[in-house]
């Protein structure tokens, strides 16, 4: 997910020829309070003239709280967007007030339901309820961590290993599966350390994240080299799934893979792998399940 | 001293025999820092010269001065490789009655070994020169101040102009060998103070691009040059100094040193990145036309596989020996593009002259794989379009033609297409990009031409490709 | 960047590096754009460095909103 400023209309108009899953026009902490009509205008525009193909668009708006938070609302569902990313969320109440602002404008244009919500835990709260935001609305579509005001609100800094966000990552990953909704990782905002940034997406692949907010296209192909998998872990995968096929085909129910019966959860980890290298291009759609 | 060639400009130029209407020449190794080609015709316009022709391998922003020599009458004509700025946008709307004759570097240095372009005296700056003129770009002293490396553009004048003076800012004693210009071609050696401005003749270190979009273009063209069935041990490359072509030389080096694969030579306009490649010996030669920074203007001084070649040798269509005819790879620029993969490098979508053809021409032509690196859409400029502002390079000549919205393929080379879409490259229509940018832009209005051509474009050859026209 | 003030029908002075192009597309999503939020009096100055379409709609909606105090969403 590729974060773009909402007031910078010559990365909106090409942000996705860098190949990004999601785009993420900014309305909040990009654009100061000056611009943030100008912004909300251009972010409109771009949403109902540009073509972004298949990317998926996100748009953060301004707390709700805030003079800007309800016109961001309206502006983007009007103008058709896929998810609204919902700033510094704390509760599910919160989320239940955004959904019903969506819906409002969703009847006015007749899209009911269509706007999906993301909502941005940045606090500790935030972090506690972490679960009861993930389940607050039928249209949450995932959540996701923003280190800088979390690190700041627990009275801590940033540091390179990120000890600091260990718990929030994990309550995040933790929430958003038994949710059974997607999770994403924040920002690395240092553009000149791409080793440190390669670490950090290793460690959140590994802590179950599905996906890196990033915040210039030159980190896209990082990221994409960490979640693609290798062709080890693709045949092995292959293989895990030939031995799902065959035991259809024989109408049984037990899966062997070299004589052992597969468990459940290596079923699930071979199409899950799949289905990443099928996103990733490197294998052919037809092979997902 | 027994006849002295050292003398004054003015005293150079009485020596000549230059007579209005002939033909004056100048090379542009100083670019931008370039002061031969002001301080020369500031004088010849002092010592009351009119009708000249000006014969220059190619002229910049920095030559602005010439439009008063033109309205005065002392310049009549002008023969380049390009024109930029003030110049460019003065002779775009007009300024001389005659058309600008534009040629390739290649093509230069043909029309003038042919005697189509004959050059009678030629003006040639230099680094350092002894005092029989034997002048070369590199520095051959203390006091060497105005640095440029190759002397290459400068070549065939100092061969074929039946007077030649060269004018230095470091006069050092004889022997000044080996040196590109040879004293027996010289008649005069004009010591002056400065020939260049150094801190504009050439950038410092080069920073490789931030700009996401030129690394991307660049990842594209490597792919292209690593699976196009011409990256093997000994191969050959000539690239471009633009953001997108140096930093493609990077994911080059990286795919050389895993596969274990050499290149022979690299060809052309020389930059610390092919240095860089060269010293750690990835590639075997340097063949030098133009040394693009400091750090390529040092190298060809103390290389001895670093080898200054002439317009001729680099380029010429018609010389069987010129380099380009052994180049396998060549990465260009762009400012249009067409649905039948034609190129513009010359006249700007607005219809004002702002480059050059340069070797564009000859390289497309002579080498194996050309490929042509250009964004889709320059703002809302569009880069890839269905009909061209002024034709440069025919389209025969271009191989492939990589935006960020997909990579073209010339019909007429299949076979790299299949290699390319084997690689799963984005491999698209040429006609689709040009729709697309279209969808994105609008479509634009026709240019508002007048009916004077301003100038005509040479091809390789020295027969007529196209025509400028003014612009209102 | 877009100027609007006051003005007798549409006056449109616009200084773009496209002009030559794109000039009079550029006018008419102006015309559009005011006419669209029921403006057909002003003066308005348009600075453009090649902007697509939706960026000019985009800034031109704003200094419109701007100049009259009326919001094109809800207050």
């Amino acid at each position: 997910m590729m974060f773009v400023p909402g007031n910078n209309p010559g990365m909106m108009a090409d942000a996705h020829i860098y190949g990004p899953d999601s785009i993420m026009l900014d309305l909040e902490d990009s654009v100061t309070m000056l611009e943030k009509d100008a912004a909300r205008l251009l972010v409109y525009n771009a949403l109902k003239s540009i073509d972004y193909g298949s990317t998926e668009m996100v748009v953060r708006i301004n707390p709700l709280n805030t003079p800007y938070g309800k016109k961001d609302v309206e502006a983007v569902v009007k103008a058709g967007v896929d998810v609204i990313r919902m700033p510094k969320t704390e509760t599910a109440e919160e989320v239940k007030e955004l959904e019903a602002e969506i819906l409002k404008v969703e009847k006015e244009i007749g899209r009911e339901g269509e706007t999906r919500i993301m909502a941005a835990i940045e606090s500790a709260l935030g972090v506690v309820n972490a679960y009861a935001i993930a389940t607050a609305s039928k249209r949450m579509m995932g959540i996701a961590l923003g280190a800088e005001d979390y690190s700041a609100n627990l009275k801590t800094n940033r540091t390179p290993g990120g000890a600091e966000l260990l718990l929030a990552r994990e309550q995040i990953v933790v929430a958003a599966r038994a949710a059974g909704i997607a999770c994403f990782d924040t920002v690395y905002s240092n553009l000149d350390d791409m080793e440190s940034f390669r670490k950090e997406v290793e460690l959140i692949k590994t802590l179950g994240f599905d996906g890196k907010s990033i915040i210039n296209p030159r980190q896209i192909e990082i990221v994409n080299e960490v979640f693609t998998p290798s062709e080890k872990e693709i045949n092995k995968a292959r293989a895990v799934v030939a031995a799902i096929r065959e035991a259809q085909a024989k109408g049984s129910g037990v899966i062997s893979l070299n004589g052992k019966m597969v468990d459940r959860p290596v079923v699930i980890r071979a199409e899950r792998t799949i289905a990443l290298a099928a996103a990733a291009g490197v294998i052919d759609k037809e092979e997902m399940l | 001293m027994r006849n002295s060639k050292i003398v004054s400009l003015q005293e150079a130029v009485r020596r000549s025999g230059l007579k209005d209407g002939m033909t004056i020449s100048f090379h542009h190794h100083f670019r931008g820092g370039d002061r031969v080609v002001n301080m020369v015709v500031d004088c010849l316009a002092e010592m009351g010269f009119k009708d000249l022709h000006l014969a220059a391998s190619s002229l910049s922003d920095v030559h602005a001065p010439l439009i008063e020599h033109i309205k005065a009458g002392v310049i009549s004509r002008i023969s380049t490789s390009g024109l930029r700025g003030a110049l460019a946008d003065a002779v775009s709307h007009g300024l001389l009655k005659e058309p600008v004759v534009f040629r390739s570097h290649g093509g230069r240095g043909s029309a003038i070994a042919k005697g189509e372009l004959k050059i009678d005296v030629a003006f040639l700056g230099a680094s350092a020169s002894d005092e029989l003129g034997n002048a070369c770009g590199v520095p051959r002293s203390d006091k060497a101040k105005s640095i440029c490396g190759s002397l290459g553009y400068a070549l065939p004048d100092a061969r074929y102009a039946s007077h030649v003076i060269v004018l230095t800012d470091d006069l050092v004693p004889y022997p000044n060998l080996p040196a590109g210009i040879r004293g027996a071609d010289v008649e005069s050696v004009v010591v002056v103070d400065s020939v260049g401005d150094s801190s504009k003749i050439s950038a410092g270190a080069i920073r490789d691009s931030k700009n996401p979009r030129d690394i991307l273009l660049a990842k594209q063209a490597a792919k292209v040059i690593i699976y196009s069935g011409y990256f093997n041990d000994g191969f050959s490359i000539q690239t471009g100094t633009g953001g997108a072509s140096l930093a493609a030389v990077k994911y080059i080096r990286e795919e050389m040193i895993s596969r274990g694969i050499k290149a022979s030579f690299a060809l052309g306009g020389i930059t610390a990145h092919m240095v860089k490649l060269h010293e750690e010996g990835l590639i075997g030669k340097l063949i030098d036309v133009q040394s693009f920074d400091k750090v390529a203007a040092q190298s060809i001084a103390s290389d001895t596989s670093h080898i200054e070649v002439s317009a001729v040798e680099y380029a010429s269509g018609e010389h069987s020996g010129s380099a380009t005819h052994a180049l396998d790879i060549v990465i260009l620029s762009a400012l249009e593009v067409d649905t039948s993969f034609n190129v513009n490098v010359l006249v700007g979508s607005d219809g004002i002259i702002r480059g050059a053809i340069g070797g564009h021409q000859d390289t497309a032509q002579d080498s194996a794989l050309s490929i042509i690196v250009v964004p889709l859409l320059r703002g809302r400029i569009p880069c890839v379009v269905p009909k061209l502002t002024t034709l440069i390079t025919p389209g025969t000549s271009v191989d492939v033609v990589v935006t960020e919205y997909g990579i073209a393929v010339n019909p007429s080379r299949p076979e790299i297409a299949e290699k390319l879409k084997e690689a799963g490259l984005n491999i698209v229509d040429i006609k689709d990009l040009a729709k697309k940018a279209e969808s994105i832009i609008g479509t634009p209005d026709p240019l508002p031409f007048g009916d004077k051509v301003v100038g005509i474009v040479m091809n390789r050859d020295g027969s007529v490709l196209d025509k400028i026209y003014n612009i209102r | 960047m877009i100027t609007i003030g006051p003005g007798e029908g549409l006056d449109i002075e616009l200084d773009s590096s496209v002009a030559a192009q794109f000039g009079r597309q550029i006018k008419s999503v102006i015309e559009e754009t005011l006419s669209g939020l029921g403006i057909s009096d002003a003066k308005v100055k348009a600075l453009d460095k090649g902007a697509l379409d939706c960026t000019i709609r985009a800034r031109v909606t704003a200094a419109a909103v701007r100049w009259t105090g009326k919001d094109v969403w809800k207050d």
